[in-house]
């Protein structure tokens, strides 16, 4: 029955969406699948261990931790607030793609900001709001809900999609270890990041069409309802 | 030992010590109820580090079954004796060093893609750049911060408590996809997708490659768990042995997953927990206004696997 050996797919499935400890979903799915397959106990430790070694290359991230816990104890996510807050008369879509440039451009060089509860919750969101407040007065809930919506949007846009710019994310290592693992050598941390620089511009020029939009929305309901 | 060897393991055995100075915090922490366990997962991580690669490798194996009990069991927890920096402190000090604390985070990204380019010139690895432009970019930390040298090892533990038993999840789920290779698993996912497609449709293989990366993200609610069952199941034989350039195709695998990670409510500290935090009426507030740019990145992601990876 080859179609069992997907029961470690499955399990990893399951396990994930089911919320259970992701460490020991992902042992128990290698586990189940090694003795599907007809391996031994003693094979699969052996494949185990041995991979698990030499896929140590996706823990390297480990090594820059001392520098950015220095740096985060010595105020660089203060400096970063401080940098933010200085955006003032813009847009609130103006707001949010600046942001998500800003959230983009550190995410590539390795700063991570501490996201949303330290960035859009204090910060990005309350700045978004109060341009349509200064721009069209009262705003109704739906649409205090829509620029909660899309404050959280360009702080997820940033974060994901220009981090593996950076050689030692561990999303970088993975792709590496993965596919170096899967007999393809000429894949190295060096050339996964400068390949994922495409994708890091290309969602911020998204993330300004998107956010452009918004504007409009905003213009056309809540500028409309002024008039009428 | 082979010179790029040693370097490899000259910088594993760091992270294994990193591992252990996490170890002693638990183990000194009396308040801490699991700090035995807690201590245990990290010692044993540190082994496998640093003296895994010169014994057998099934006890590297059985050191994995270990941690993954330890995990299960909900026995790896913080210790409360961290030196956590002061808000007052960490304010005080932006305002005295100022725009200056950007440059060592910079440096690091910046040193690691130059050195990068210096060890292939001396046909070395490029993965030694991070620990070399780490350890620059820490000099250049202490210049400009004047930090007393404790906070190297005291900060590099106290960020990697914080990011916990995850940490390790890529290099275990990368071993996980080593595992399915070897019980064939990736054949059958292989097989079962051959019997659908048109044989030898490069666009089909690419469209269905980031498609399904997207799709099981939206399952997992995480990425990373994607990309080694998809790659090995679609990727490789769908994309990169119809001539796909695997780094081109490895690298836009992975991000073709996030836009999946957009769309699920079960990648919940991203899409749901900040919506509680924003106090949203609607919960879905945030994967509802992420949703038509998940879409057209998706499409964005097969056109541009399609013409730069063949």
């Amino acid at each position: 029955m080859e179609v069992l050996k997907l029961i470690g797919v499955l399990i990893v499935i399951l396990g994930f969406a089911l919320k259970r400890d992701t460490i020991a979903t992902v042992v128990v799915a290698g586990l189940v699948t090694g003795l599907v397959a007809g391996m031994t106990p003693m094979e699969i430790l052996e494949v185990l261990g041995n991979s698990f070694i030499t896929q140590r290359t996706a823990t390297l991230f480990v090594l820059t931790l001392p520098v950015i816990g220095i740096c985060e104890r010595y105020g660089l996510k203060e400096k970063a607030v401080d940098f933010i807050g200085g955006i003032k008369g813009a847009t609130t879509g103006k707001i949010l793609s600046i942001y998500q440039a800003i959230r983009a451009a550190a995410a590539a060089f390795s700063v991570r900001l501490g996201g949303h509860p330290q960035f859009v919750r204090p910060l990005i969101n309350p700045m978004a709001q109060a341009a349509s407040e200064a721009k069209y007065g009262a705003v109704d809930e739906k649409t205090v809900d829509m620029i909660k919506g899309a404050s959280a949007a360009s702080e997820n846009f940033g974060n994901f999609f220009a981090q593996n710019v950076f050689m030692g994310a561990s999303g970088t290592l993975l792709i590496v270890s993965t596919l170096v693992e899967q007999g393809y050598a000429e894949v190295t941390a060096l050339n996964i990041a400068m390949w994922s620089i495409p994708v890091a511009v290309i969602s911020v020029l998204l993330g300004i069409v998107k956010n452009h939009l918004l504007d409009r929305k905003l213009a056309v309901t809540l500028g409309g309802k002024k008039e009428a | 030992m082979e010179t790029n060897v040693l370097i490899g393991e000259i910088f594993y055995t760091i992270i294994g010590i990193i591992f252990i100075i996490c170890g002693i915090f638990a183990l000194n922490d009396k308040e801490l109820k699991t700090r035995i366990p807690t201590a245990i997962f990290w010692f044993l991580l540190a082994f496998t580090f640093i003296v895994g690669p010169h014994i057998p490798r099934w006890i590297t194996g059985a050191c994995i079954l270990i941690i993954a009990a330890i995990t299960a069991l909900n026995q790896v927890r913080q210790p409360g004796n961290l030196d956590i920096p002061k808000p007052e402190f960490s304010r005080a000090s932006a305002n005295k060093i100022g725009n200056k604390i950007f440059i060592p985070a910079i440096a690091l990204a910046v040193v690691a893609v130059g050195v990068a380019y210096i060890l292939v010139a001396l046909k070395l690895s490029t993965n030694h750049a991070i620990g070399i432009s780490a350890a620059i970019a820490l000099g250049i930390g202490f210049l400009i911060t004047k930090a007393p040298a404790k906070y190297a090892y005291k900060d590099g533990a106290r960020l990697m408590i914080n990011v916990g038993p995850v940490g390790i999840l890529p290099q275990l789920l990368a071993a996980l996809g080593a595992l399915f290779t070897a019980a064939g698993v990736g054949t059958v996912i292989a097989n079962a997708v051959a019997s659908v497609i048109p044989e030898g449709s490069r666009f089909v293989g690419v469209a269905i490659y980031c498609i399904g990366m997207a799709l099981f993200t939206i399952i997992m609610g995480n990425g990373f768990a994607a990309f080694s069952v998809i790659t090995v199941g679609i990727g490789i034989p769908f994309v990169i042995m119809q001539g796909g350039n695997p780094v081109i195709v490895g690298a836009l695998g992975l991000t073709a997953g996030y836009c999946g990670t957009l769309l699920t409510p079960m990648a919940a500290n991203f899409n749901i927990m900040p919506a509680a935090l924003l106090e949203t009426k609607d919960k879905y507030a945030i994967i509802k206004s992420q949703a038509p740019f998940a879409l057209v990145l998706l499409v964005i992601h097969i056109f541009l696997m399609y013409f730069l990876a063949f």
